[in-house]
């Protein structure tokens, strides 16, 4: 990480493989919310203006059926719950930045940024560049998905839906996660995570999630961690 | 127009709940132990994603013949863990797929 231009490249190339994942996701909101009666400027401005997938859709359903503004508004904070912990997570590494930087990397913290920058954050805390990482994923990603989602509100439904391409997500994931298990403490903190998330995936406004994480971290909170001398 | 505000509305909530412990590092101390448990979440969160990609088929259970996927994950976390790379972890997790899904007659 020797330069900020090479810091954003490492961001980005972390996040690249996800596309693959993202860009299926992207044209099926584009679709869906056509279908639910939103204009095609609208549906793709959602993209900028709320810039979060899974809240996106549930916002594009919920508009489909009719509900009202504030359990809209109300149902996407409860979606985006799991975002205050990755907020929490990155803080100390943002600590130092301008303002105009916790704004900007703030608005662009999703799953997939998340996800590609930490372990580059962990592994270098103290880099000067480490904000262009994140900077680097958050912006791939950001892009990626305005273009998915004009894709899908151009193309419409003429497109294949048998694609098991959105497997990539969790593949990408599972490489993500995978390397940071690197003690009984982490990988306890894992299975108790994921168990919590399978049993509790019925639950709706992906709260399972939520719930799941801080199941994850309340473990971790009891099992001391292991002094390396 | 009311389907405008709700945008805003939903994405000033978004961007709030990702600025809200960014905003605060830095000028509030956060708690040791709170900030001991912050390597813990990519573990936790991250797990808790894919969890249920894996093992549930339409909200069920499933670690049979009919979730292919859950096979193709154990072998991508198998693959994960031996070479730690993301590339070989995509493509090992795909490969698996397509060739169950190809002999279960998908």
């Amino acid at each position: 990480m020797g330069s900020r231009t090479a810091a954003f490249w490492l961001g980005v190339r972390a996040l690249l493989p996800m596309h693959l994942g993202v860009m299926p996701f992207g044209v099926i909101y584009g679709i869906v919310a056509l279908q639910s009666g939103i204009p095609p400027l609208a549906a793709v401005m959602m993209s900028s203006v709320v810039f979060a997938g899974s809240a996106q859709f549930l916002l594009a359903q919920l508009v489909g059926v009719g509900a009202p503004a504030l359990l809209m508004i109300g149902a996407t904070g409860l979606v985006n719950l799991r975002h205050l912990l990755y907020s929490a997570s990155v803080a100390p590494m943002l600590e130092r930045l301008p303002w105009r930087w916790k704004l900007l990397l703030s608005y662009l913290l999703t799953d997939e940024a998340y996800a590609a920058a930490i372990p580059h954050l962990l592994a270098a805390p103290a880099s000067p560049f480490a904000h262009w990482i994140l900077f680097g994923a958050g912006f791939a990603l950001w892009a990626g998905w305005q273009l998915a989602t004009l894709a899908g509100v151009l193309l419409g439904a003429g497109l294949p839906a048998d694609w098991p391409l959105d497997f990539a997500l969790p593949l990408t994931f599972i490489a993500i996660v995978v390397p940071l298990l690197t003690d009984r403490r982490r990988i306890g903190v894992a299975l108790f995570a994921g168990a919590i998330a399978v049993v509790l995936a019925g639950l709706p406004y992906k709260l399972g999630l939520f719930c799941a994480a801080m199941g994850g971290l309340l473990l971790a909170r009891l099992w001391p961690e292991k002094v390396v001398p | 127009m009311s389907l405008w505000l709700v945008f805003v509305g939903a994405g000033l909530l978004t961007f709030i709940t990702r600025f809200s412990f960014i905003a605060l590092a830095g000028r509030h101390c956060l708690p040791a132990w709170f900030v001991a448990l912050l390597p813990c979440v990519p573990v936790a969160a991250l797990t808790a994603l894919v969890a249920p990609d894996l093992l549930l088929v339409a909200g069920n259970l499933s670690v049979g013949t009919d979730n292919p996927r859950f096979w193709a994950g154990l072998v991508a976390i198998g693959v994960a863990a031996w070479r730690r790379s993301v590339l070989l972890t995509i493509s090992s997790g795909f490969a698996v797929l397509w060739v169950l899904r190809f002999l279960s007659g998908g």
